[in-house]
């Protein structure tokens, strides 16, 4: 693996962190994004396959999760010119620093290929991001960062029990104990069960913690609420599908050692209530913010359902991996412009955005429209596929459930949604100077073409880049 | 050495109980570092002749545990002028007893689980298990946010003893990452205490309830 990847978004942070002026300082980050893309590129397209190392190395997977976060982050820095030039007296040294040492470590979980080392990278990730919560420094701000970093403290905990665990599996059937994917893999047959299963609850739990899996999701809302939408789509794209990846790693050692049908069931069931909760939530719900915290929920239960659903379904649930990072960012960048126009996440005083802000309401209601999983957007085809696979494995009262909450989603949101659109502008006694322009009204355009053309036609190196990895995650050594 | 080790391991389970029946603040940091201090010294005991990597992830262990968490902790306190637990939701001799019953349900619990044979003599899986749960007490029942810390750091001791089964088998290169992230999380623990004291004039996180459905 090109370490240049993961040094560049640290140098730029230091750069950032010794930069002395407010105003420049945020050109640092597209710059960090612009360097990091390129990289990723020729890392994830550019090379042929290497056999990976111990410690750091691209696997297929990585790749994929790679070029998501890399995406995502060249996208939100754009944005974010345009948010940071609307608060210019603020001070954003940290904001942007921490900003891009999020960018490294969420590039270290996507490279590490041993459980110890990912587990670093993945509460480096917690850290980094707890100061973008924290931000606009409003008591909101300050309860949800708190929410987030104990919460996520106490299942980043239980993940490293769960490591420590999977550890002690080997050393418990009298193998020499390694935290190495390669050995891990390579072993896996021999695993001492009861401590494989062990370790599978404890990571399944810590690590969804970290994705916003119900019942463990109550940080999320609160999160996603208070921190600035640029941040919110690194959160709901980057990060959860960081964490995502490290169940992957844990899915993939019990597949080789001959476990699915012991995890399948959990999987399924944390899916389907993760989605059921998200329903509930979403039903009435007063905050276009808090909205889209749900929505994340209900996605990472349809990625953890798909996996329950097994091999059949995972190109359908790495594909909706990568569609629904792209669709949060379209959401979260669009509310963001809604929110610096009303000056408030409250349906009851933004409502007219259509007619207020007719691009980033546009913007809005075709993410909306993607999101709940409308065609011809790209979530379709993977929602699509996924259910396929679970009536195709003979799943029909979990695909009959799955049916029926992307129903209850649906009316849920568009209930909050369409209301939000349409109408009257809203008089608000203070009207912001919030005008749309380019930086802030691009980002979001760029990212629902790209899951419109998802919708419509997979490109070709993407569709390697995926189907490596459904290879790669099946073969079994 | 496996009778001075499960000596200590019973000096850390007495500690958890202590920490659950007190209401001074500082009381519980010295018993939680006093408990770190404790921690690092363990691999000492398991092995005779240990490598220069073990020493110097129990070296730093005890560093940052029993020296600058503490100190960190303490002048974050001193900033914000607060002494004691008001008010917990369940109440201090209760929850000692919920401790000391975790404890015995662990030894009790821990004679089913399948251990490797080295394993089953010291104390280690019991004390374990009990300390993660008395970090849950601390964490779900305490009101201010330096005793929940206090709660997630004592969860934390927990999980380090668990790792003492598997000495040296995690890298170096894992237990300072593994260290260097505390840091970190008990540096920003602070400011943001420091920041809470300030927006809400104190330090009770029950006030932090704007945001619910």
């Amino acid at each position: 693996m090109n370490l240049a990847l993961i040094i560049s978004p640290f140098a730029a942070a230091l750069v950032a962190a010794l930069l002395p002026s407010n105003r420049w300082r945020p050109w640092v980050t597209p710059l960090g994004g612009v360097v990091h893309f390129m990289l990723t590129l020729q890392a994830v397209f550019g090379m042929p396959a290497q056999p990976v190392g111990e410690w750091v190395g691209l696997d297929p997977v990585g790749k994929l999760v790679l070029l998501l976060i890399s995406t995502l982050f060249l996208v939100t820095s754009i944005s974010l010119i345009g948010y940071l030039k609307f608060h210019p007296r603020r001070e954003n040294r940290v904001f942007v620093a921490c900003l891009l040492c999020t960018l490294g470590s969420m590039t270290l979980v996507a490279g590490s290929r041993h459980l110890g080392l990912m587990w670093v990278s993945i509460e480096a990730t917690a850290l980094c991001t707890a100061p973008l919560i924290y931000f606009n420094k409003t008591t909101r701000s300050i309860e949800a960062t708190w929410k987030y970093l104990l919460i996520g403290f106490v299942g980043i905990a239980l993940a490293l029990l769960g490591t420590y665990c999977l550890a002690y599996s080997l050393l418990h059937a009298g193998l020499k104990p390694s935290l190495a994917m390669n050995d891990l893999l390579l072993d896996a047959p021999q695993l001492s069960k009861p401590w494989l299963h062990v370790a599978f609850v404890l990571m399944l739990v810590g690590y969804g913690t970290k994705m916003g899996l119900a019942p463990m999701h109550t940080w999320k809302p609160d999160a996603y609420g208070a921190a600035p939408g640029a941040v919110g789509t690194l959160l709901a794209g980057g990060v959860t599908g960081c964490a995502f990846l490290c169940i992957l790693r844990i899915y993939q050692v019990c597949c080789a050692a001959h476990e699915f049908a012991f995890i399948s069931p959990m999987l399924v069931f944390m899916g389907l209530f993760s989605m059921a909760v998200a329903g509930v939530f979403m039903v009435g719900q007063k905050d276009y913010k808090r909205m889209l915290a749900y929505s994340s929920v209900e996605h990472m239960g349809i990625l953890v359902l798909g996996l329950g659903f097994g091999p059949v379904a995972l190109f359908g649930t790495l594909l909706h991996l990568f569609n629904n990072g792209l669709t949060k960012g379209v959401l979260f960048l669009s509310a963001a412009n809604i929110n610096r126009s009303y000056g408030s996440t409250r349906i009851d005083v933004a409502h007219g955005v259509l007619r207020r802000l007719p691009v980033s309401g546009g913007i809005f209601l075709a993410g909306f429209l993607a999101i709940t999983g409308s065609p011809p957007f790209g979530p379709f085809i993977s929602e699509f596929s996924i259910l396929n696979a679970g009536f195709g494995t003979g799943r029909f009262v979990a695909g009959g459930l799955f049916l029926l909450f992307l129903l209850v989603v649906f009316i849920g949101m568009g209930s909050t949604v369409l209301p939000m659109l349409q109408g009257r502008d809203a008089e608000t006694k203070t009207p912001t100077l919030y005008r749309e322009t380019f930086w802030t009204i691009a980002p979001p355009l760029v990212l629902l073409g790209a899951v419109l053309m998802i919708g419509l036609w997979i490109p070709e190196p993407l569709h390697a880049v995926l189907q490596n990895a459904v290879d790669f995650l099946e073969v079994q050594p | 050495m496996i009778s001075i080790l499960n000596a200590l391991l019973v000096v850390v389970l007495a500690l958890n109980l202590f920490a659950l029946g007190t209401s001074r603040l500082v009381t519980v940091i010295k018993i939680v570092s006093l408990q770190g201090v404790l921690l690092g010294l363990m691999p000492l005991m398991i092995e005779e002749h240990l490598e220069w990597q073990a020493l110097l992830a129990a070296g730093g262990t005890i560093l940052l545990k029993g020296g600058i968490i503490p100190v960190m902790m303490l002048r974050a306190m001193r900033d914000v002028q607060i002494r004691r637990e008001m008010q917990p939701l369940i109440g201090f001799l209760p929850s000692m007893l919920l401790g000391a019953l975790a404890t015995g349900l662990a030894l009790l619990f821990s004679k089913a689980l399948p251990l490797a044979g080295e394993h089953t003599t010291p104390l280690l899986v019991p004390a374990s298990l009990a300390t993660i749960f008395v970090g849950f007490i601390l964490l779900t029942t305490r009101a201010k946010a330096i005793t929940q810390i206090m709660g997630y750091l004592v969860l934390e001791n927990g999980i380090y003893i668990f790792g003492m089964l598997l000495l040296g088998v995690i890298p170096l290169v894992v237990e300072f990452g593994v260290l260097l992230d505390l840091f970190v999380a008990i540096f920003i623990i602070c400011i943001m205490v420091n920041h809470i004291n300030k927006t809400f004039s104190s330090l009770d996180t029950r006030r932090l309830s704007e945001l619910k459905e």
